[in-house]
């Protein structure tokens, strides 16, 4: 993976020290919380309900056993013991100090760690395939491409006061595992003529107005890859709307414009851009592919794998995949147990997966949008070991894609934002559902739960979507079908009124009953909801 | 009033007039860009300006920065000036964006903006400001 030469490190150092005088000058008095507040959000500091929230940026998901220990490390010192792993690859801490941030920051910068822009109207930390590198169907490692625009996105003078927040995805592959098209960019590498370049995708994203990104490029080839995001984002840091924060994101300028408008602007820009010199030369994205080199596979691994053991098969069935190298598997840990707070880890549960990932998967981990963590180069051989040791630490949930594997953004436990509470909700649920064969019978269920109107849980992309409100005062969940994030994106649809929160259980179990009794053959919920609609699942819910 | 911030060293007093105006009026040297309003207009007529302000009318409206590097990258070299909600924070983006003077709503604290001007050694991307970006740093 990527390493930090003098100037990344220097960058972040830099930072470090920027930030310590900005605590100093508001602590003294010099600045007031209006003025400190966009400085603080800048380095991913949020003041929250009950404390402040630091969210520390994992570029494209990746990071090595020492980042991972660092994690732990926070965990235990500045924080309650635990972190949160989000949906946009990152993880957050609940309980900081503003006076330690300074020295947090510092720890984080000596593994080459930072939370820049991990909040802000800016371009936020770039997210990619949890399985890069490891995955066979991929034309190539999106990472290097992602760690491009993370360099040229990191202090951009142009575009850090965007209308909005701003996020880029990058995937390589056709399955989709990172949403892509329900980002601000969306860029898929393609191969034309044997060369590699970036199909581009713009103006997707969640919120109150979900958005699926149309394609506006088919191909920008390597070495004019910045000059193309430059353009994208000039047109909407001159265009998007500021009146108005709800209608401020670039899908709504896109839609508003209408995608042919929008991509007829950004190719007048990226004419003029072209002639800048903005582009670094090839040279650049080799030097840092070969950070991203296979790791030394061993040749003959065995591909066999002994599944004996009953509970190691049901873990080896549900949590692994194939990986690009025989004898290899890619495997995940669910942060999901029984009852437990979809995306938590303690600093004990930290250290394990990072001593795993040192001893067995070639000092590699990868945070999924799912709030899950993925051991990408795992020896077949090596496997129950692994699963043993995850196992006792109860790290070993064989729940991958099912019910219980569900997204939930922090809600009113935390959140200043939110209507109603999600991780209550995720745990009554993975309690209601807790039985591993039912689960299994229910088969690829992508479960997602938000507080608020601001879908940070990404319920509009759920095979069964849950959105909590606020209705005269109580929390109401309302209930949605049908959405995706993967290369089938697609929006969910609310099914009709809400209901209280033992209700919505209730309705999903209905909505569960009906999948079983209509599925044809192998189909998946999502497959069985789009051949039969809405109005099946209407009628069993509210009769 | 605040008194200008200014990184030239030819010194500009004629009042900046409106984009509207100055569109319609063919002697004034200076203008003033509003937010909203489109720096693109400017190009046909560079030649004939010696300053253009800019005006953030909050901090957090980010526009200024893509007019002053438009009009940069479409070769102006005159006087281009920050007004407004400009805070010692954003002072070297705006550097970076090409601005070469400033007139804060609120009076900015020398040392502080000497100190925010100095910090980085190195940028990541190129910009109107002519700095060299890391990548060319690294591959000569």
């Amino acid at each position: 993976m990527y390493q930090y030469d003098q100037y990344d490190q220097q960058m972040v150092d830099t930072r470090v020290e920027e930030f310590r005088d900005q605590v100093k000058r508001r602590l003294a008095g010099d600045l007031t919380e209006d003025q400190f507040k966009p400085l603080r959000l800048m380095n991913g500091l949020y003041l929250q309900l009950h404390a402040y929230m630091l969210r520390v940026a994992i570029p494209y998901g990746t990071l090595n056993s020492k980042q991972m220990r660092m994690l732990g490390h926070i965990a235990r010192k500045y924080d309650r013991d635990y972190g949160h792993f989000t949906t946009r690859q990152n993880i957050q801490y609940n309980w900081i100090k503003l006076e330690e941030a300074p020295d947090l920051l510092a720890d984080l910068a000596s593994v080459e760690m930072h939370a820049i822009q991990t909040s802000g109207n800016c371009i936020r930390n770039i997210s990619s395939d949890q399985y890069a590198g490891a995955a066979r169907d991929e034309i190539a490692d999106p990472r290097p491409w992602a760690e491009i625009l993370r360099q040229w996105s990191s202090f951009h003078p142009e575009f850090s006061y965007l209308p909005r927040k701003f996020k880029i995805a990058v995937i390589a592959s056709e399955e989709d595992r990172a949403a892509m098209r329900l980002h601000d960019i969306g860029i898929q590498l393609v191969r034309k003529d044997g060369e590699l370049g970036a199909k581009f995708f713009v103006g997707g994203g969640m919120g109150r107005t979900p958005m699926i990104a149309p394609e506006i490029r088919d191909f920008v080839p390597a070495d004019e890859l910045i000059s193309y995001a430059e353009a994208c984002l000039r047109v909407y840091n001159r265009y998007g709307r500021r009146d108005n924060k709800y209608k401020a994101r670039i899908k709504i300028l896109v839609h508003e414009l209408g995608a042919e408008e929008y991509t007829r602007q950004v190719e007048e820009e990226f004419a003029h851009m072209k002639t800048l010199g903005l582009n670094p030369p090839v040279e650049e994205l080799a030097r840092i592919t070969e950070y991203f080199a296979d790791p030394a596979f061993e040749g003959n691994a065995p591909d066999e794998l002994d599944l004996s053991d009953p509970d190691f098969k049901l873990w080896v069935d549900q949590n692994v995949v194939a990986h690009k190298q025989p004898g290899y598997a890619i495997a995940t840990i669910s942060l999901k147990p029984k009852g437990g707070i979809p995306g938590d880890a303690s600093s004990a549960q930290i250290d394990l997966m990072a001593d795993l990932a040192e001893q067995y998967s070639f000092d590699e981990l990868r945070v999924t949008h799912s709030q899950n963590i993925v051991l990408p180069h795992v020896r077949k051989s090596d496997l129950y070991a692994v699963w043993q040791k995850l196992d006792e630490a109860g790290l070993a949930p064989a729940n991958l894609d099912l019910i219980t594997d569900s997204i939930a953004c922090p809600g009113l436990d935390y959140c200043s934002l939110a209507n109603a509470r999600s991780i209550p909700l995720a745990q009554k649920i993975s309690e209601r559902f807790a039985d591993l064969g039912r689960q299994r019978e229910l088969g690829e269920l992508k479960l997602k739960i938000s507080g608020c109107i601001n879908a940070c849980g990404h319920h509009h992309a759920g095979h069964i979507g849950i959105l909590g409100v606020d209705r005269k005062g109580t929390e109401n969940y309302q209930l949605l079908l049908g959405g995706s994030a993967a290369e089938d994106t697609s929006l969910a649809k609310i099914t009709g009124p809400g209901f209280d929160e033992d209700g919505v259980i209730d309705a999903i179990e209905t909505v569960t009953d009906v999948y079983l009794e209509e599925r044809e053959g192998d189909e998946r919920f999502i497959d069985t909801y789009r051949r039969v609609g809405m109005a099946r699942f209407k009628e069993a819910i509210y009769g | 009033m605040v008194e200008a911030i200014r990184f030239r060293d030819d010194i500009h007093e004629e009042p900046a007039v409106s984009l509207d105006a100055f569109l319609d009026q063919s002697n004034a040297t200076a203008v003033r860009i509003e937010a909203g309003e489109d720096a693109r207009l400017l190009l046909p007529l560079l030649d004939r300006i010696s300053l253009v302000e800019i005006d953030f009318p909050v901090f957090g409206d980010g526009r200024g920065y893509s007019a002053a590097q438009i009009l940069r990258e479409a070769g102006y070299e005159g006087e281009l000036r920050a007004s407004g909600d400009v805070l010692v924070d954003q002072l070297a983006y705006m550097r970076r964006c090409g601005f070469d003077s400033f007139i804060p709503d609120a009076p900015i604290d020398p040392k502080v903006m000497e100190e925010a001007l100095a910090r980085y050694e190195h940028v990541y991307q190129g910009t109107s400001d002519q700095r060299t970006p890391i990548w060319r740093h690294r591959h000569g």
